[in-house]
């Protein structure tokens, strides 16, 4: 039906390099009018900065960006957004501490003799809302309302500028099943009026429920571009997740051996609020337990509860047969537990600390800040660490922060083999870094796993995972909501259990 | 939704509670403390404090800290009266070079904050330093302003409200810098963008709000507004000293603080801050009043106001982020 | 080219003025022994150096945490009165109560452990609290000179003391003491930087809180530890200058020192949260900053404009180290490699 709309926004050959990746390669991206076009990829794939490069906030390398026939090369947020492409992030860019009528005319506002004029400013406010059938009283704080609704907000600011198109950033990860339902109706509403809309979000009901098109990047490139009524969920999945991607020899699933440990950790319907709904896991010694789901499934808020970094707030959290209540950092590191975060540089690496200090730091803080290792020590223990881990340059004396990304990652799982946890918790430990470092990553954990190390692994790449995991469980939508072992575990059977309609 | 209103508006309430009480309450402990002429004579004697404290709210606003306006204050005072003094130059010229000198420094303040990320609390640490240093250079010695202009239409001028009260020419200045303090902040987008930048800086870079120029413009605003206090000092005592006005920043910090401004950034007022001046006056007041009590016991019920202050705005802070997180 | 050291600038700003003094001011590298004692220029900074060397020590550890102490200035009065006020017994003290009966190691004791409770409180109100540690160490900056007023009095305790006055212009082994008491209280920091874990604690806590509490540190506790450390050293200082004016000045005591100590330390090559902290650095801070007031002292220019070149050195130093000012003289001379500070 939107076959014969023009395109507004064209996007050809983007080329995008950081120091030492290159983040998008040549991707074409184009968006008619009065269309909902959904970007969809796992983290990595380059959305994020496809996304900035449209809105200024980074300047491609190569390629051009074109707006209703006219090239663009934007250098700031402001330059998109006089142009008319508005956006709206996943964490609410707005101002809390101001009113919701500045918030939408904030950096416009009308202005007389006496200064801001705050009727206009107000009248305007309450217009833009109207434009998307809201009423609210617009001299409130804006940290009076709910995040659905400053997220409403956002968009009215976005439209208040006349966008042609809007760009509505993972604008779901943080609303319920309702409130979603009414952006969806504004969204709808606002196609209506022949706006062109991208649509980022990694929850794939709503893919479906409200997108006309839709591009899948992944690792920088663009994958392919489908009418959403001609693309199969089956088929999405596996095109985001690039089965065939995996350089790794895919054959050999992981061996069945101590399938009946028996279990030191144990979470009987463990949840939090917002993050993570009915954990049901047994955790023994030698296991690999795989968690799979899409990115903002949960997976990660799970780990974290065992982790002790956030707190649960329902359940039982059982370890060593006994019930947990209070839970942290320290507790989980002394009863043997460790964590490689997702979010390496900002949860994990000490960035100017040298990759010896970086590597013995859990070790240390184990032992106490009297006992301290002596420095030959140190040197002999995290060269020794460094080295069988493969950690190049074998320099540790090196600032942690000149590494390339796979050897940061290597550098902090020999953090935790000082200290020799029985659990490591492995987010996403291969993201971001080169095949051959994932080859030595899976094998480190396989070889451990058999000298009776327990891990859990969570990883988007579906191949690790059936080649790792002795058990898997899937989460979709902040929910627990199968767990696969031995034989069940196969790429096909986890994409059906991910993709399966909750309806 | 008015719950929310209340919550914004909640510090400034106690602090105006509080203003009154002791107000009302130093009172009726002391006779004479009723009278509209110890009324305006607290505007007077704590005029200068109150124009560097409308310049420090900006700041802290913004989630920044100035502590270079006490030594501003010593700086322009002795340059204005050295001026006067020894060059003989017009009152009004005077007056204005410092002015000047103030807005200059302000300025490279404000360009180290926001273009080079220096902390604040450092660049304006050797802000102080350069200051008091110019301060002493110029002049050790108190100089007397014997200047006819000066003193018939600057610093001996009052208007008389009744028989006893009166309003000198600093508390003028004072109460338009509040009145022109409350203006900006409230009724122009420099103001409304200070407010933002203090809120969440990232945010209002996305929105296109222009940062580093409203953070530069506010280390100016700070850097004018203690030399003008200067300028008011200067006619308040007829005379420059280059130590006076040592450690003010701390009561202009604490007189915005007291007044319910956060110093995260973001939320606070210009009138609360003239709240939070009139709390420092009034305890200063009643002190000295009393007799007995001795003056260190001004700063002792100072801190201990200021951490009352602190633990109720962190409170209020804390119940606002477990409403959301909920 | 290999990277300075973070205390590099501070190195070679000191040469460069001793240089100067080499060639501009006669007598300056002298020394002659009068009483058995060693006197000239290079032993006269050092042992002005040590109130501001000891402050900055604690501070090291401060800010490298991401905080600061306003209140050391207000520490040193507070423990100075104590020290005096259990020395004269004044009438009208509150402390008058406590007759120690002249015993050093006691007076120490009780006036340390005054500093120790500002230390907790600072440590307290940053890291259980939460507030701002320019503002929470305020709070004792201004009350805390109300309380040295209040324990004193509001006079300036005067006192006749030689044992104990020895701490402050005595001398050892012909060195004048406070300069020991700095040798030996920054080897002592230098041994908990380097004997134990507590400089890479510091070092963790400031690099990155979050992966420090993923790695099993307690960040509250280490910013705590540093904070009580900052008290106890202005409390030292503080005892030192007692002893050494043989009086407490609750007023003066100490005024404007916690700046001095906070340029040292910046100075030095400590910043906020770069997870990278010197006490070496902070040493030679507190050496060049008091060998400035020295030779611009001994040039004859008047004492003042020693606050003045100590703003520039220390803004310039700072700029030097800020990237955005590398950035800016690196885009100057655009053929120049930038030289990527790792993965943006």
């Amino acid at each position: 039906m939107a076959g014969e709309r023009p395109t507004c926004l064209q996007l050809t050959g983007i080329g995008k390099r950081f120091p030492g990746v290159v983040a998008l390669a040549g991707v074409d991206f184009d968006l008619r009018q009065g269309e909902i076009h959904a970007l969809l990829g796992e983290n990595g794939a380059g959305k994020s900065t496809l996304i900035k490069v449209m809105t200024g906030v980074y300047t491609a390398d190569d390629g051009t960006v074109d707006l209703n026939g006219k090239q663009y090369a934007f250098k700031t947020p402001q330059e998109a957004v006089n142009a008319g492409i508005s956006t709206v992030y996943q964490e609410v860019n707005l101002l809390p501490n101001l009113s919701i009528a500045e918030n939408i005319c904030l950096g416009r506002e009308a202005k007389g003799a006496f200064g801001i004029k705050w009727n206009d400013v107000r009248a305007r406010a309450v217009k833009a809302l109207a434009r998307l059938d809201l009423k609210l009283d617009v001299k409130a704080p804006l940290s009076s309302l709910s995040i659905a609704l400053q997220q409403m907000v956002a968009i009215a600011r976005a439209l208040d500028v006349s966008a042609k198109v809007l760009v509505l950033d993972e604008p779901t990860s943080s609303l319920d099943a309702h409130e979603v339902e009414q952006l969806f109706a504004t969204m709808r509403k606002l196609r209506e009026e022949g706006l062109g809309i991208i649509f980022v979000t990694h929850f794939l009901d709503q893919v479906y429920a409200v997108s006309d098109r839709i591009t899948i990047l992944r690792n920088g490139q663009k994958i392919g571009v489908w009418n959403a009524s001609e693309l199969p969920r089956l088929e999405l999945v596996s095109q985001m997740i690039g089965r065939d991607a995996a350089v790794l020899e895919s054959q050999g699933t992981a061996s069945l051996t101590t399938e009946t440990s028996t279990p030191f950790l144990t979470f009987e319907g463990v949840g939090r609020k917002g993050a993570i709904e009915g954990v049901q896991l047994n955790i023994g010694p030698g296991q690999v337990m795989g968690f799979a789901g899409l990115l903002g499934s949960g997976r990660s808020e799970t780990v974290r509860l065992i982790f002790g970094a956030d707190t649960k707030d329902s359940g039982n959290f059982l370890l060593d047969g006994r019930t947990i209540q209070r839970f942290n950092q320290r507790k989980a590191i002394l009863s043997g537990i460790g964590l490689c975060p997702e979010d390496r540089k900002k949860e994990g690496v000490f960035p100017e600390l040298s990759i010896r200090e970086n590597i013995l730091v859990v070790y240390q803080a184990k032992r106490g800040w009297l006992r301290k290792l002596s420095l030959p020590k140190q040197k002999q223990m995290a060269g020794a660490l460094a080295k069988d881990l493969g950690v190049h340059p074998p320099d540790i004396e090196r600032p942690i922060q000149f590494l390339s990304g796979g050897n940061q990652q290597k550098a902090l799982l020999a953090r935790w083999m000082a200290v020799e946890p029985r659990l490591l918790l492995l987010d996403e430990p291969t993201r971001g870094i080169d095949v051959g470092a994932k080859f030595e990553i899976m094998s480190l954990v396989s070889k451990q796993r058999e000298e009776g190390r327990s891990f859990v692994f969570v990883s988007s790449e579906l191949t690790e995972v059936v080649r790792t995991c002795q058990s898997v469980l899937v989460m979709r939508d902040r929910k627990a909501i199968k767990t696969l072992t031995g034989k069940e575990i196969t790429e096909d059977s986890i994409i059906h259990a991910i993709a399966e309609d909750s309806k | 939704m008015s719950r929310a209103n209340l919550q914004a508006k909640l510090p400034v309430m106690i602090t105006a509670v509080v203003f009154l009480a002791l107000y009302l309450g130093a009172g009726l402990h002391f006779d004479n403390f009723l009278t509209l002429r110890v009324f305006f004579n607290q505007f007077s004697t704590n005029s200068f404090l109150g124009i560097v404290a409308v310049g420090m709210t900006f700041v802290i606003l913004t989630g920044g800290i100035d502590l270079s306006v006490g030594s501003m204050i010593g700086c322009t005072s002795i340059m204005a009266a050295s001026l006067m003094k020894f060059h003989h130059v017009h009152p009004l010229v005077g007056l204005g070079i410092p002015l000047l000198f103030g807005i200059l420094i302000g300025y490279t303040q404000g360009v180290l904050v926001a273009k080079f990320s220096l902390p604040p609390f450092l660049v304006t640490l050797a802000g102080l330093f350069f200051c008091r240093g110019v301060a002493l250079f110029i002049s050790q010695e108190t100089l007397n302003i014997e200047d006819e202009f000066f003193k018939k239409s600057l610093s001996e001028v009052s208007f008389h409200i009744t028989d006893k009260a009166t309003v000198s020419v600093p508390s003028i200045i004072f109460i338009l810098v509040v009145a022109v303090g409350m203006f900006v902040s409230l009724r122009t987008p420099f103001g409304r963008n200070v407010f933002a930048i203090g809120g969440n800086r990232q945010s209002a870079e996305l929105m296109g709000l222009p940062v580093r120029k409203t953070l530069i413009g506010v280390y100016t605003l700070s850097g004018f507004l203690g030399a003008l206090g200067g300028a008011v000092f200067t006619i308040f005592t007829s005379s420059g000293n280059a130590t006076s006005a040592t450690g003010l920043e701390l009561d202009a910090i604490a007189a915005a603080v007291i007044g319910g401004t956060l110093l995260s950034g973001g939320y606070g007022s210009v009138f609360g801050t003239l709240l939070g001046v009139g709390i420092l006056g009034v305890v200063q007041t009643a002190i000295a009043f009393d007799g007995n009590l001795n003056s260190w016991w001004t700063k002792i019920v100072i801190g201990a106001l200021l951490m009352a202050f602190m633990l109720v705005q962190k409170g209020i802070e804390r119940a606002a982020t477990r409403k959301v997180t909920v | 080219m290999k990277k300075l050291p973070p205390w590099g600038w501070a190195v070679i700003v000191l040469l460069l003025v001793l240089l100067f003094n080499l060639v501009k001011t006669p007598g300056f590298f002298e020394f002659h022994v009068r009483d058995g004692r060693i006197y000239g220029s290079l032993i006269d900074i050092l042992n002005r150096a040590t109130p501001v060397l000891l402050l900055s020590l604690g501070m090291t550890l401060v800010i490298a945490t991401g905080g600061v102490d306003l209140s050391v200035g207000a520490v040193m009065a507070m423990t100075g009165a104590t020290a005096a006020c259990l020395i004269a017994q004044p009438t009208n003290s509150p402390l008058s109560s406590i007759n120690v009966h002249q015993s050093i190691p006691q007076i120490i004791v009780i006036s340390l452990f005054v500093a120790l409770l500002c230390g907790t409180f600072n440590g307290m109100l940053v890291s259980w609290l939460g507030l701002q540690p320019i503002v929470a160490t305020l709070l004792l900056m201004v009350a805390g000179r109300g309380i040295a007023q209040l324990l004193s009095n509001g006079q300036i305790i005067t006192f006749q003391f030689p044992a104990f006055q020895a701490i402050g212009n005595g001398g050892t082994l012909g060195l004048p003491n406070p300069m020991w008491i700095g040798v030996i209280v920054a080897c002592l920091f230098g041994l908990l930087v380097r004997g134990t874990a507590l400089g890479l604690f510091v070092s963790a806590v400031g690099s990155n809180p979050i992966a420090a509490k993923n790695s099993g540190i307690n960040p509250g506790r280490v910013k705590m530890v540093a904070y009580v450390l900052t008290a106890l050293c202005a409390g030292i200082a503080g005892i030192i200058g007692t002893a050494d004016i043989q009086a407490a000045d609750a007023t003066n005591a100490g005024l404007n020192l916690e700046l001095d100590a906070i340029l040292a330390v910046s100075v030095g090559g400590t910043f906020s949260n770069s997870g990278r902290f010197s006490i070496f650095g902070s040493v030679v801070g507190a050496i060049l900053m008091q060998t400035l007031t020295t030779t611009i002292l001994t040039r004859g220019v008047s004492a003042d404009a020693t606050l003045i070149i100590k703003a520039i050195v220390v803004v310039t130093v700072c700029l030097l180290q800020s990237p955005e000012f590398r950035n800016l003289f690196s885009k100057l001379g655009s053929f120049v490699p930038k030289k990527s500070g790792g993965v943006a």
